[in-house]
């Protein structure tokens, strides 16, 4: 080739190993390593807040749940990762469970946390509450009809049930924490129930399942409210409501968005400052607001729309449950037929 | 094309001394090596077979399997019947053929390859599901409930989903095929005194089998790798049960015993498909034909190749770009901001590196097995292709454990030599993602150049030999000028799917690498599907570039 290809070749394989190496660079105090499920637009609305007031910037990169601590775990003590964030409890017992976490023993997460919603070994942290309940069609069903999850399987809602699969994790924590509560064979017993009332093939999500119920393809049906709110926020119209589900029986079962510190934080006094800070007033409004869920904290004021929702008891169950209790809930619903 | 040019000399230059004599050698090497770093990942997953099994394996046995791997076969062998039959007829049609509409045809029905497979199953459903409009209408036309409508979220459903995604990896072959040889085989077996039809049967049909086949290979492995759709469709598959044991049983050994399942299937089809063909060669006497005299259809035959192609078109494509573009144009306002400008040169840049690294690889590999025509190196490069035909998120596992491996332990080496703190070097940097991305995508370039390169006989070496022109110049000056659609198919198909590509990218990127994919998948996983419409909107139309691009550069007017 001539010397003016060759030079061209030169300048392309250059600036492609400026690119190769432009991902390093040094760790400097002043900055916090997240690993997130939570998306994007869901949590940097509250890093930039943070970044704002301590000067303290925050890099990030967001993936599902399971490839993020397979990443953590490869990386081990070499991990750049300061925090993981995830969207439920199970995986975060999870991580705790493969020794990815590293307690944090802090009065004021300690006492802005209420216990239920952290690791009873201070591993990881809910920091928004993310309700799963009851929603009916409101032409067709009279919500005195309604009373709990279990109820859901009884004979009189032949073919007019509606549930997201049972590969998301909300379905999969829901029915742990049942198996927490009532054992394996009563369980089994109720999602069998639950599948022999379908009215359709499961939906891939809950806003998919929200509006069969609306279009009248079932009647009453599963859901996280933030859907719900989603929705109805753009569609006032439709005919849905939520049910507080098993308010007589031990309260509506919940799931958290949380995080905990990594085992091998370089950071690990700025991390916890920043996980104190989360679960503070401005933090707390802003992480629950975008998506439209409830504070971990209790003493943090709600979102006028989501309080016109109604009060609900929750269920006071630690939610390391959830994590403990997941393979054998994943495992009950393939039995069960459960898809 | 002049950059891709010289960036190719300069490829080469590296492989070739002067003399270009020991050019052999140094590509054996080199196709070792690339199939190496295939192997690496293969080695990791296959290592699960011999763990103890848990007891995740028996329940899978016991509760799922027989489902699984019907739903998987069911799934395969209905889609590349599907691709197979739409994918040839098509190229027939708009490469043999004059009828209205051909020229604009003959390069749009290549477009739903920009579309991502599950962008096309969520606006089926969309559509067509109890809540979409068809049905609202008809309930309402009624005024009762159906009695009876289609299920859509079926086996035969999503059959024909991915066969409108995916048919056009065999039309793009196929056409490259027919295009340079089939009117010329049509011909020369009509003068035998064949009919039209059986000379398409018996002469055209089998010359252009490499390319079909290749074609209906990367179908197959798209088919089989996919999550996205069968998801949406709630369509359990080997590949659901892959992510199911990992994400939600907490076990990636057992996922990596399935997914070496995976591996084995796609290596029995490679074999198959080797074997069916055995012995076979395709050769071109001379230079591809560029400008054949096409026949010209009339009246009802003209018409109706016209409506096929526009059928298909319009529901692989036309109508799932529109839906997607009415809700792109409601979530604009949300979604453009200046961060989406990184975004997408992000992801045109990634796409476009990565193209033309795995391209040129490709190229080499196939340009080696020129010279290297023993089982071994057979063997390198079939397992150098491998990658493709993997769950992306368990082939993104398994090429960051040897990263972060290296990473660990050169650390350590490092500190200690000089007793400072020198970061990570390899994962999480751009060279651990693009050579992710080289190690999926090696399959799709190397298929459709190795199918080229099968019209390259080797006396056209030989008497290139002859006349003194070998190595990089044997590459440049007579493999070259044959070979240029294939490298041209290669590039765009290779563009077009790190676009798209999602598990890999979200694994392995740098911070601040953000794409396109990667802010569908943020707002996918919740549930926001209708602002998702943005990205794949900029997804579909930068994947129309390469595609344009591949027209007017090409022979494939």
């Amino acid at each position: 080739m001539n010397s003016k290809q060759t030079i061209i070749t030169i300048k392309i394989l250059l600036i492609i190993t400026i690119f190769f190496f432009s991902g390093c660079g040094t760790d400097s105090k002043n900055e916090l390593v997240i690993y997130s499920a939570r998306n994007e637009h869901l949590i940097k609305p509250v890093f930039d807040v943070y970044t704002k007031e301590t000067g303290i910037k925050i890099k990030f990169v967001t993936d599902k749940e399971g490839p993020l601590l397979q990443r953590l775990k490869a990386e081990g003590s070499n991990t750049p990762a300061d925090i993981l964030i995830t969207v439920d409890a199970g995986n975060l017992w999870h991580a705790a469970n493969e020794n990815l976490l590293f307690p944090v023993e802090s009065e004021i997460l300690n006492k802005n946390i209420p216990v239920h919603l952290r690791d009873p070994e201070n591993m990881w942290f809910g920091f928004s509450l993310r309700v799963r309940t009851i929603v009916y069609n409101t032409d067709k069903i009279d919500p005195t009809e309604l009373s709990t999850y279990e109820d859901l399987a009884d004979n009189k809602w032949f073919k007019r049930l509606g549930l997201r699969t049972s590969k998301k994790v909300y379905n999969q924590s829901l029915v742990a924490m049942m198996i927490s509560e009532y054992g394996i064979q009563q369980t089994e017993k109720i999602v069998e129930g639950w599948v022999r009332n379908l009215a359709a093939d499961v939906y891939m999500d809950d806003t998919r399942l929200l509006e069969a119920m609306a279009a009248g393809q079932c009647d009453v049906g599963i859901v996280n409210t933030y859907y719900f709110g989603r929705l109805l926020r753009e569609k006032p119209e439709l005919p849905l409501a939520i049910f507080w589900a098993n308010q007589a029986t031990g309260g509506v079962h919940v799931n958290v968005s949380g995080a905990g510190l990594t085992r091998y934080s370089k950071n690990k006094d700025e991390a916890t400052k920043f996980l104190e800070w989360l679960s503070g007033q401005t933090a707390q409004k802003i992480f629950a607001e975008v998506n439209l869920e409830y504070s971990a904290n209790p003493s943090v004021e709600i979102d006028s729309f989501v309080k016109s929702w109604g009060g609900f008891e929750q269920s006071k169950i630690n939610l390391s449950r959830a994590g403990e209790f997941q393979q054998q809930a994943v495992k009950l619903m393939d039995r069960a037929g459960y898809k | 094309m002049k950059i891709f040019k010289i960036f190719l000399t300069g490829f080469s230059g590296f492989f070739f001394s002067s003399s270009g004599r020991s050019g052999a050698k140094h590509l054996k090497i080199f196709a070792l090596c690339l199939s190496l770093l295939v192997f690496i990942p293969l080695i990791i997953i296959f290592s699960s077979l011999f763990a103890p099994s848990d007891k995740i394996w028996e329940h899978i046995y016991e509760n799922v399997l027989s489902e699984l791997l019907l739903n998987t076969f069911s799934l395969i062998i209905g889609v590349s019947i599907g691709t197979l039959i739409i994918g040839v007829l098509l190229a027939w049609l708009t490469s043999i053929y004059e009828f209205p509409g051909r020229k604009i045809f003959s390069w749009t029905l290549m477009m739903p390859l920009a579309m991502p497979v599950y962008v096309i199953a969520f606006v089926s459903i969309g559509i067509l599901e109890y809540t979409g409009p068809v049905q609202t209408f008809l309930r309402e036309y009624y005024g009762r409930e159906l009695h009876y409508f289609p299920r859509i979220r079926s086996t035969v459903g999503i059959i024909l989903i991915m066969t409108l995604a995916l048919y056009p990896y065999v039309y793009l072959l196929a056409r490259n095929a027919f295009l340079s040889q089939g009117k010329r085989a049509l011909e020369i077996a009509q003068s035998l005194g064949y009919s039209r039809k059986s000379a398409f049967l018996k002469s055209a049909l089998p010359l252009a089998r490499p390319w079909i086949a290749g074609g209906v290979l990367l179908v197959i492995m798209e088919a089989l790798s996919d999550f996205g759709a069968v998801s949406i469709f709630n369509f359990n598959t080997l590949t659901t049960e892959i992510y199911k044991a990992w994400f939600s049983l907490f076990s990636i050994q057992t996922a990596s015993q399935l997914a070496s399942l995976l591996v084995i299937i796609v290596f029995l089809f490679i074999l198959l498909e080797q074997r069916s063909r055995y012995r076979m060669r395709f050769y071109q006497p001379g230079k591809t034909a560029f400008k054949q005299d096409l026949i010209k259809l009339r009246g009802m035959k003209s018409f109706i190749a016209f409506f096929f192609c526009l059928t298909i078109l319009l529901i692989a494509f036309i109508i799932p770009f529109i839906q997607i573009l009415a809700w792109a144009a409601s979530g604009i306002k949300t979604e453009l901001n200046q961060n989406y400008i990184k975004i997408l040169s992000n992801s045109l840049l990634l796409a476009g590196i990565a193209a033309l690294i795995t391209a040129g690889m490709a190229l080499l590999l196939s340009f080696g097995s020129r010279f290297n025509r023993d089982k071994f190196n057979n063997l390198f490069v079939k397992i150098s292709t491998l990658g493709y035909a993997l769950p992306g998120a368990v082939l993104a596992v398994a090429i960051l454990l040897p990263f972060a491996w290296l990473d660990n332990n050169l650390i350590t080496i490092v500190d200690k030599l000089f007793g400072i703190e020198s970061g990570r070097i390899f994962s999480g940097t751009l060279l651990a993602l693009l050579t992710a991305y080289l190690i999926r995508f090696l399959a799709v370039a190397h298929n459709s150049i190795e199918s080229d390169y099968h019209r390259v006989s080797f006396s056209i070496d030989e008497s290139a030999a002859s006349m003194g022109v070998t190595g990089a110049d044997l590459l440049k000056k007579v493999h070259l000028p044959i070979i240029r659609n294939g490298i041209f198919a290669a590039i765009i198909l290779v563009f077009v799917d790190v676009m798209k590509e999602m598990p890999i990218t979200l694994m392995t990127r740098p911070f601040g690498w953000d794409t396109l994919a990667v802010r569908i998948f943020e707002l996918t996983s919740e549930g926001e599907w209708i602002r998702a419409a943005l990205p794949a909107v900029t997804i579909v139309l930068a994947g129309l570039i390469p595609v344009r691009l591949l027209m007017k550069y090409s022979a494939f007017k």
